[in-house]
């Protein structure tokens, strides 16, 4: 059995998954110690079920709490970048494009040296030694331990970062490293701020991943657990320390792959309704459409493989407005059960509307879990007008097919499926749907989709084709790939791959081409999911 | 007519500058992050002076970058590559340059040579030898109109710089900067045409950084006010939006180092009704049905219905929400000898070139 925890900003929710069975689940409030939110909620799963806590096989952890510190400004350690690319790059030195507040809490302290590599893989300049153990001094003497490096095209070769790495070891041996080309793809401003703000994080890293086993610990689950990232895959814990931005965004991918587990679809649009937001995302081969644009975290540029989803300013703690009609964005969030007029509050929600409208919702493949129509205090809003409720009912479902008609992949109407606490906002046809999907489970999606999770490698690098044909380089990546995913815990017989992107260089001849390429497999050790799940590879 | 660009300036000048850009040209993010780092570290201004300024005597050059997007955003330039270039030729010339000329006003190449002119103590010169964004060397209004495309000058990070004295054509000038731009590490400082101030007068089209100015602060104005700024851009183009819509295919292969392609728009209330647009780099030809309703060298241009920022084709994909600008191309582009080299047939399309009314500015 496993168990997948969703940490969100508002709540903690968790399941328990026996194979492909939802045994219990829970939403509990997210706590300050987010450990105290997951003790409660692992007490919740496991007293619902009365299992024992030795049938646990794996603990999946999905959690906003690294992107959340960026974006508060919070807990960030003070970091030294180094780079390697000179002469080149001095034009643009690391954290340049950095919100001001936050270069000056993470320090600035950046560094340029020789080394680097062209696109072909030739060396910009030749490594310097002395030069890196010269900076490595220097920011000993400032008394920083957590460090960046970047090479240029280090995707392409890795080599001078690693060497760095090593002398600056050999300089301050606590150092906390991060290497550029183990987190990042091509595009150096970008790759380098992700290196730099994984460096920042991995104190807090530290201290809150431990503080999740001290979570499991106090409830005697002595399985291994494991973190999710951003791609829909697991790292174990170990791994989540050296690497937290790797977590960036991973609760919009975790809810989308919940979704394709839950419905059984590999492709299909997925609308995840909370309380002030709804997320529209597309899942192809069951797993998330990847943006493919730069990411802003906190004001600061990466190149993360982020879920490509569009947001509207609409959930069941959404604001209503009358003349004229005015559905959200203002929303009362998480005080929604204090604020709405259900819950004996004074505000007029979108919840109220849903409640008055008495709702009857498509539900194909299962029930409503708590039972819709039982919220709060339905006498209280009895008399809204009815012409009101319509409206806003159709407002609302305007609302959601003009976002899902946006993300869709094709004009032929597509399967929706709708997730989150929200859901009970869907109360007809969206056009463009060909049907509606509210799974099971549907409000802790996200839960679930951390608990199915496999693990994956990426390769990510510019081949010349001069001395390889196209099948030799695409083989290669493949095989890099699934190395990777090896590495990172999948059993090897497990391994495919999921996505295979080729962009030519533009505006230069010579055959040289970026080859994208990610594997996933199941984990080794922990019970696959087995059949009729939503832990689909596609071809 | 601008005097000057400040910091204040850059944000829509780099806005401007990609709706030029006819869907290429290159991202203008680098280039104006430097832009803005050289004009704080140095609290001045780029000093603008208007095309007719400049003595018939004295010598200009038109500089820009060169080489893959994919290259330029991982191996960042060294900085003074250009300003190199420059100086390197004064050298070789025994001559000092007058002023900076905008190759390419469309995209990323639009700010660079602004931070050229700084670097060099210059002033830029309004206007450009494109009026737009275009793939190759020879498609600018200087190389058109017969000025010598020698001698030009390419720089790298590395301090090196390379001078062609001699060069049989802007073909083939072409041809020898891209080989040697690849040899450089896939992107490189250029420095071309070189030309007197009488040339530069006789070819230049007209005051388009002003125009990319304006049309920036057009939009970010709309955006303040949360107005589609679509309409307002095309007035301010003497064009007009032709199509707004939902991209709903995009079919791209690479061919010799240039992505070309194909997208389809579809109407919000109509899918039936589709907009087709056929790319190599840039947007060169907009149909409807079998109708050619635009066509290289008017410019086209895809920008986000809601806040009106040019999408490049590198990130043209279904779903995005468009508004099709069409805008008449700058005068010197639509002569018999411009249409040679910049008319749907010099890329190979078998259409006639059917100019929209007006010009550009």
């Amino acid at each position: 059995m496993r168990i997948g925890i969703d940490v969100g900003g508002t709540n903690t929710d968790a399941v328990l998954m026996d194979g492909t069975t939802v045994v219990s689940s829970t939403k509990t409030p997210t706590t300050a110690n987010v450990s105290e939110g997951i003790a409660a909620a692992l007490r919740d799963v496991i007293a619902d079920s009365g299992i024992n806590t030795a049938s646990i096989d794996g603990v999946m952890i999905g959690t906003t709490h690294f992107t959340n510190a960026v974006v508060e400004r919070k807990h960030l350690t003070p970091t030294a970048c180094i780079r390697l690319g000179l002469p080149a790059t001095v034009c643009l030195p690391p954290m340049v494009d950095w919100p001001l507040d936050l270069r000056d809490i993470v320090g600035g302290n950046a560094h340029l040296a020789h080394g680097g590599h062209e696109f072909d893989g030739r060396e910009i300049s030749a490594f310097e030694p002395d030069e890196v153990r010269d900076i490595a001094e220097k920011i000993k003497a400032a008394g920083l331990k957590a460090i960046a490096i970047s090479s240029v095209f280090s995707p392409v070769n890795s080599i001078f970062e690693e060497q760095s790495a090593e002398i600056v070891r050999s300089v301050i041996p606590d150092a906390n490293i991060t290497l550029s080309s183990e987190i990042g793809r091509i595009g150096l401003l970008e790759r380098e701020n992700a290196a730099i703000m994984n460096s920042c994080l991995r104190q807090l890293a530290a201290r809150t991943v431990d503080g999740f086993k001290a979570a499991l610990d106090e409830l005697r689950i002595t399985s291994p657990f494991y973190i999710s990232q951003n791609d829909g895959t697991l790292m174990n814990a170990d791994f989540a320390k050296e690497y937290p931005v790797l977590t960036f965004a991973s609760g919009p991918t975790n809810s989308m792959r919940g979704a394709a587990f839950l419905s059984g679809l590999k492709d299909a649009i997925v609308v995840d309704v909370g309380g002030t937001t709804t997320d529209i995302g597309v899942l192809q081969h069951g797993f998330p459409r990847v943006a493919a644009l730069a990411v802003d975290i906190g004001g600061v540029r990466t190149n993360f493989r982020m879920p490509d989803t569009y947001s509207i300013g609409l959930g069941g703690g959404s604001l209503i407005q009358e003349d004229p009609l005015k559905v959200g964005p203002r929303s009362v969030g998480y005080e929604l059960t204090e604020k709405a007029l259900v819950f004996g509050g004074d505000v007029l929600t979108a919840t109220d509307i849903i409640v008055a409208g008495g709702v009857s919702t498509p539900r194909e493949g299962g029930s409503v879990e708590g039972g819709a129509l039982n919220i709060g205090d339905s006498n209280v809003v009895a008399d809204l007008d009815s012409g009101l409720v319509e409206a806003v009912q159709a407002r609302i479902m305007e609302m959601i097919a003009i976002a899902v008609d946006r993300m869709k992949t094709s004009a032929t109407p597509v399967p929706v499926i709708v997730v989150g606490g929200g859901s009970i906002l869907v109360t007809g046809e969206i056009e463009g749907a060909s049907e509606i999907i509210k799974p099971d489970h549907f409000p802790v999606a996200n839960a679930i989709g951390a608990a199915i999770a496999q693990v994956g490698g990426e390769c990510d690098r510019i081949f010349s084709l001069a001395e390889l044909s196209r099948d030799e380089a695409l083989d290669q990546a493949k095989q890099e790939a699934s190395d990777r995913a090896v590495n990172a815990g999948a059993a090897a017989a497990s391994v495919d791959i999921v996505d295979v992107e080729e962009v030519p260089l533009a505006y230069l001849p010579g055959n040289a081409t970026r080859i994208m390429v990610k594997a996933v497999g199941d984990l080794r050790g922990v019970l696959p999911p087995g059949e009729g799940g939503g832990v689909e590879r596609g071809a | 007519m601008i005097e000057s660009v400040t910091l204040d300036d850059t944000a829509a000048i780099a806005v401007g500058a990609g709706i030029l850009g006819t869907g290429g040209g290159g991202s203008t993010y680098l280039n104006r992050l430097r832009l803005d780092n050289e004009l704080r570290e140095r609290g001045g201004a780029v000093s603008v002076i208007r095309a007719d300024d400049v003595p018939d005597d004295a010598l200009v050059c038109a500089v820009g970058g060169m080489g893959a997007p994919t290259v330029s955003n991982e191996k960042l330039q060294e900085g003074q590559e250009i300003k190199r270039a420059v100086r390197a030729l004064e050298d070789y010339l025994r001559r000092k340059v007058y002023a900076i000329v905008i190759g390419e006003i469309g995209g990323g190449n639009a700010l660079g040579p602004m931070i050229t002119a700084l670097q060099c103590d210059l002033p830029v010169v309004d206007g450009d030898g494109m009026g737009r964004a275009f793939p190759e060397l020879q498609m600018d209004t200087f190389m058109i109109y017969g000025l010598a495309p020698a001698p030009f000058v390419l720089a790298d990070a590395h301090g090196n710089v390379s001078i062609f004295k001699r060069i049989g054509s802007a073909e083939q000038a072409e041809a020898f900067a891209r080989s040697l731009t690849i040899e450089m590490g896939g992107s490189a400082g250029l420095v071309m045409p070189i030309m007197s101030g009488a040339d530069m007068k006789r070819t230049i089209i007209r005051d388009t950084l002003s125009l990319a100015k304006r049309i920036g602060e057009a939009v970010l104005d709309c955006r303040a006010r949360s107005i589609e700024p679509a309409e307002t851009v095309a007035a301010l183009c003497n064009g007009e939006v032709i199509f707004t819509g939902k991209i709903v295919d995009v079919n791209r292969r690479t061919v010799e180092g240039f992505a070309r392609g194909r997208l389809k728009i579809s109407a919000f209330d109509d899918f039936n009704q589709q907009m087709e647009i056929d790319f190599q780099n840039e947007n060169l030809i907009a149909r409807l049905g079998e109708d050619a309703l635009c066509t290289v060298p008017d410019l086209i241009t895809l920008v986000s219905l809601e806040d009106g920022e040019a999408i490049g084709t590198e990130s043209l994909r279904y779903g995005l929400r468009v508004a099709v600008l069409a805008m008449p191309a700058p005068k010197e582009l639509k002569t018999p000898e411009a249409l040679a080299v910049v008319g749907p047939r010099a890329f190979g399309y078998e259409v006639e070139f059917r100019p929209m009314a007006g010009d550009l500015l």
